[in-house]
């Protein structure tokens, strides 16, 4: 494994491991308001280490928790466009013909709609809640991963050992699962380390248009929202998550780069 | 003129070349050969200091009094097609797509000061002219795609020469190229330079046994042997160099195999093979008739479009054929291959030309040759699945060391010999090779095809040899059919074709191949240009226009295939032309 991959990686995983375990540290909790530590500056003595917001919560553990919920929200939005992305577009391209025409256009017409329009209408159908931000996030990740693993699927369809095994005998499922699918390990790996930091974002911006995570609970993107009324008195209520947001997205960037860079070097070997 | 001393290059820990020192006279040609990996282009690109950034270069190379090891940019652009130039080994590659071929090479001359505006226009028009680019005129303003292979590769030697030069290096020249086209190339190549030295790069001994007057050998970087060319070739001094002829085969020496023919198991008929492609349908194969018999190697020939892929790969049923009849041991195919019936997916396999590229590269070589055994016997155990593999294995020559290893941790040779062991696991009664020792060194070549050899004897398997290389067939095949544009040219024994072609594109083929004999090289080439597209063949003998013996009948029928003494022929003059060599 490369540096690269090991710094971002370690630093990432020590966001994740304080996010988990930081607030049990914390005398304070992520609901209780202290109206007589309202907008207290970062400070050791009583515990507020990021000092407290509007409300007189302690920002140190609602920033640990909207990280968790962050992350979370990524991770689980990428998983939903990994699984379905790769199954969809896998089998397109392998398939192909008629059923690759009609699957791939069916991404088309998904892609035409406007998202926040789409996301919108979930909100206002639906009752707010954390399953329908995974939803709305995953499906449009699908859609990028769906097309670049049927890119994919199309040219190792030519190669030589999935003909070696069309010969033998091996079956379509298995053709997929046993060929192609190992085979667009790397380029999956990387696309979704980089899909992660979209989701993160696109999270966040729900959030600071008041779409996403609802209050008593928190994400990054919603601390970065209430934080900005606060921004000419307590700059720290905006600095902090906003930090900590850029922090994780650059991770997660110089993350899918390094391991791009690593799986490249192995196919050159 | 050139002097290269102790010339090193390192990547990180590996050393590609080492301490090379070897030096050029004006006007001389040198041949450096050696296998893939030896260091050959790597030596060539840091005379031009073309190589990557990660590449530590030391020791020198100096061009009369010019050192360019480690010479600033600016130096090596006023050396670089000007002094010294190059020829690829991909033609397609090495010429810019998007500028026309009057541009790409007028630029040469504009750059370096030697002409321009009307002036630079005639003399790339009369370069292109001396290269041989018919209506040269015309192709001044053609993009690189509008020409064929050899006409690429033409351009390119024309671009190289343009500035004449005080050395040009050719860098497997031919390589991508059919043969009747390498031995015209190689031809020009001698015929233009004039007194520009040359340094030809090739893997191939009968290439420079014809066309250099001195030789270079190296191996694994290091320079081992150097002389004169026919002192190499007739007393070579270090082993790897005798290695090296050893493993050269030649059409001329060799004996063709015993044959030992059963049963017949594997039979074509009347194949049609057409491709749907964006200039209209190209007809790949036009009614071709093969039969294979258990124990005998049947060698298919011809030059890239001949349709001899196209018309195995249809009867594998891996591109749908048109029309026809496979027959598999009495039994009729139809269909692609998945559709078929297993007994006959079984019994017919097939390796692939690149070794590693068949070989998934996310699977172990267990799990690679055990795959066939999980799909025709449901329900084997890992262990006894494994047991047969490492059998197999074995009597490819590869013992279990290499069972958890993975495609890209093996050789060419060992990939290869993993993709044997897979076809031949489920004991199939024909193996289909296609271009299989194409992408193997000399060595490497003669251990496969000695080992395909030795199973053929003891299973009586019947192999069905897809090849361009003539050197090949004469060495493995009991018959042979050579294909040319979708059609039967002639279909012999081994011993027949080779010593009495009876038709005149078998004898073209003939004396297209190199001879790795300094004595004995450089003979008379029987065959002008090359094959015309398949999508558009001409009138009546498709081979007319290229042929010495043509006359007003071939322009006008096409020829039935007859049979002459054993010997099915498509020509119309066969029984009257006399095609014996020597």
């Amino acid at each position: 494994m490369s540096r690269g991959v090991k710094v971002t990686g370690g630093l990432l995983a020590g966001i994740v491991v304080i996010a988990l375990l930081g607030p049990l540290f914390s005398p304070h909790e992520y609901l209780q308001t202290d109206f007589d530590a309202i907008l207290q500056k970062p400070t050791l003595t009583d515990f507020h280490w990021f000092g407290t917001d509007i409300l007189g919560r302690d920002l140190f553990v609602r920033t640990m928790l909207g990280v968790q919920v962050t992350i979370l929200v990524a991770v689980v939005a990428s998983i939903v466009s990994l699984v379905i992305g790769v199954t969809y577009g896998a089998i397109a391209g392998y398939v192909g013909g008629r059923v690759d025409a009609v699957m791939m256009r069916f991404v088309d017409t998904l892609y035409a709609l406007p998202f926040i329009f789409f996301v919108i209408l979930l909100m206002v159908a639906f009752e707010r809640n954390f399953l329908l931000i995974f939803v709305a996030i995953g499906a449009i990740n699908w859609l990028d991963m769906a097309r670049i693993v049927r890119g994919q699927t199309l040219s190792l369809r030519e190669r030589e050992f999935v003909e070696a095994a069309r010969l033998i005998g091996v079956s379509t499922p298995r053709i997929i699962l046993r060929h192609i699918a190992p085979n667009l390990l790397g380029i999956v790996i990387v696309y979704v380390t980089l899909t992660i930091p979209q989701a993160i974002l696109v999270e966040s911006f729900l959030s600071f248009l008041g779409l996403g995570i609802q209050e008593p609970q928190t994400s990054l993107g919603a601390l970065v929202d209430a934080g900005v009324y606060q921004m000419e008195g307590a700059s720290w209520v905006l600095l902090i998550p906003a930090a900590l947001l850029a922090a994780i997205l650059l991770c997660f960037n110089f993350l899918g780069d390094a391991l791009r860079d690593a799986f490249d070097a192995r196919g050159a070997r | 003129m050139l002097a290269v001393e102790d010339l090193t290059i390192r990547y990180g820990a590996e050393t590609a070349v080492h301490e090379l020192s070897f030096d050029i006279a004006r006007g001389e040609s040198v041949g450096l050969v050696g296998e893939s990996g030896s260091g050959k282009t790597q030596t060539a690109l840091a005379v031009l200091g073309l190589l990557p950034a990660a590449a530590r270069v030391s020791g020198s190379a100096r061009l009369d009094d010019t050192e360019l090891v480690g010479a600033d940019e600016g130096v090596l652009d006023g050396i670089r097609g000007r002094r010294v130039s190059m020829v690829f080994q991909d033609p397609a590659q090495a010429l810019n797509p998007f500028v026309r071929l009057g541009p790409q090479l007028r630029q040469i001359l504009r750059r370096h000061g030697i002409a321009d505006g009307g002036e630079a226009r005639a003399r790339v028009i009369g370069m292109l002219e001396r290269v041989g680019l018919p209506d040269a005129a015309r192709h001044y303003r053609s993009y690189p795609h509008e020409l064929s292979g050899g006409m690429r590769q033409r351009a390119m030697i024309a671009s190289a020469l343009i500035a004449n030069p005080d050395l040009l290096i050719a860098d497997e020249p031919t390589t991508a190229l059919d043969v009747t086209v390498q031995a015209q190339i190689l031809d020009l190549l001698e015929a233009l330079r004039e007194d520009t030295a040359l340094l030809l790069i090739t893997h191939d001994l009968g290439i420079v046994a014809g066309h250099c007057e001195r030789l270079l050998v190296l191996n694994n970087g290091a320079l081992v042997e150097a002389g004169r060319t026919l002192e190499v070739f007739t007393s070579p001094r270090h082993p790897h160099s005798r290695a090296l002829l050893q493993a050269a085969p030649s059409i001329e020496d060799t004996r063709p195999p015993e044959t030992d023919a059963g049963e017949c198991v594997f039979e074509i008929e009347a194949a049609h093979v057409s491709y749907a492609t964006r200039d209209g349908r190209l007809q790949a194969v036009r009614g071709v008739d093969l039969a294979v018999h258990a124990g005998e190697t049947l060698a298919v020939v011809g030059e890239s479009g001949s349709g001899k892929s196209s018309i195995v790969r249809a009867a594998l049923g891996l591109v749908p054929m048109e029309s026809g009849r496979v027959v598999y041991c009495g039994e009729t195919l139809e269909g692609p291959a998945q559709a078929r019936g297993m007994v006959a997916r079984r019994g017919l396999q097939l390796v692939f030309q690149d070794p590693v590229g068949s070989l998934n590269p996310q699977m172990r070589v267990a799990d690679v040759v055990a795959e066939p055994l999980y799909v025709h016997e449901r329900g084997i155990r890992p262990t006894a699945a494994r047991e047969r593999v490492t059998k197999m294995l074995a009597k490819t020559g590869l013992d279990e060391t290499f069972l958890d290893r993975y495609p890209h941790e093996l050789s060419g040779g060992q990939a290869q010999r993993v993709a044997i062991a897979r076809a031949l696991i489920l004991e199939p009664h024909v193996l289909v090779c296609d271009e299989a020792v194409a992408a193997l060194d000399g060595t490497v070549r003669e251990q496969i095809l000695t080992l395909l050899a030795q199973l053929q004897q003891s299973t009586g398997l019947a192999i069905v040899f897809i090849t361009h290389d003539l050197a090949v067939v004469r060495v493995i095949s009991h018959r042979v059919l050579v294909m040319y544009l979708g059609r039967l040219v002639e279909l012999a024994d081994n011993a027949a074709l080779f010593e009495k072609p009876r038709h005149p594109y078998t004898r073209a083929l003939l004396d297209s191949v190199p001879i790795p004999d300094p004595t004995r090289a450089g003979g008379e080439i029987t065959v002008r240009g090359e094959a015309p597209s398949a999508l558009n063949p001409p009138a009546g003998c498709a081979f007319h226009p290229r042929c010495a013996w043509a006359q007003a009948v071939c322009k006008r029928d096409k020829p039935a295939v007859r049979e002459l003494d054993g010997t099915k022929v498509g020509c119309h003059l066969a029984s009257e032309l006399e095609l014996a060599r020597r």
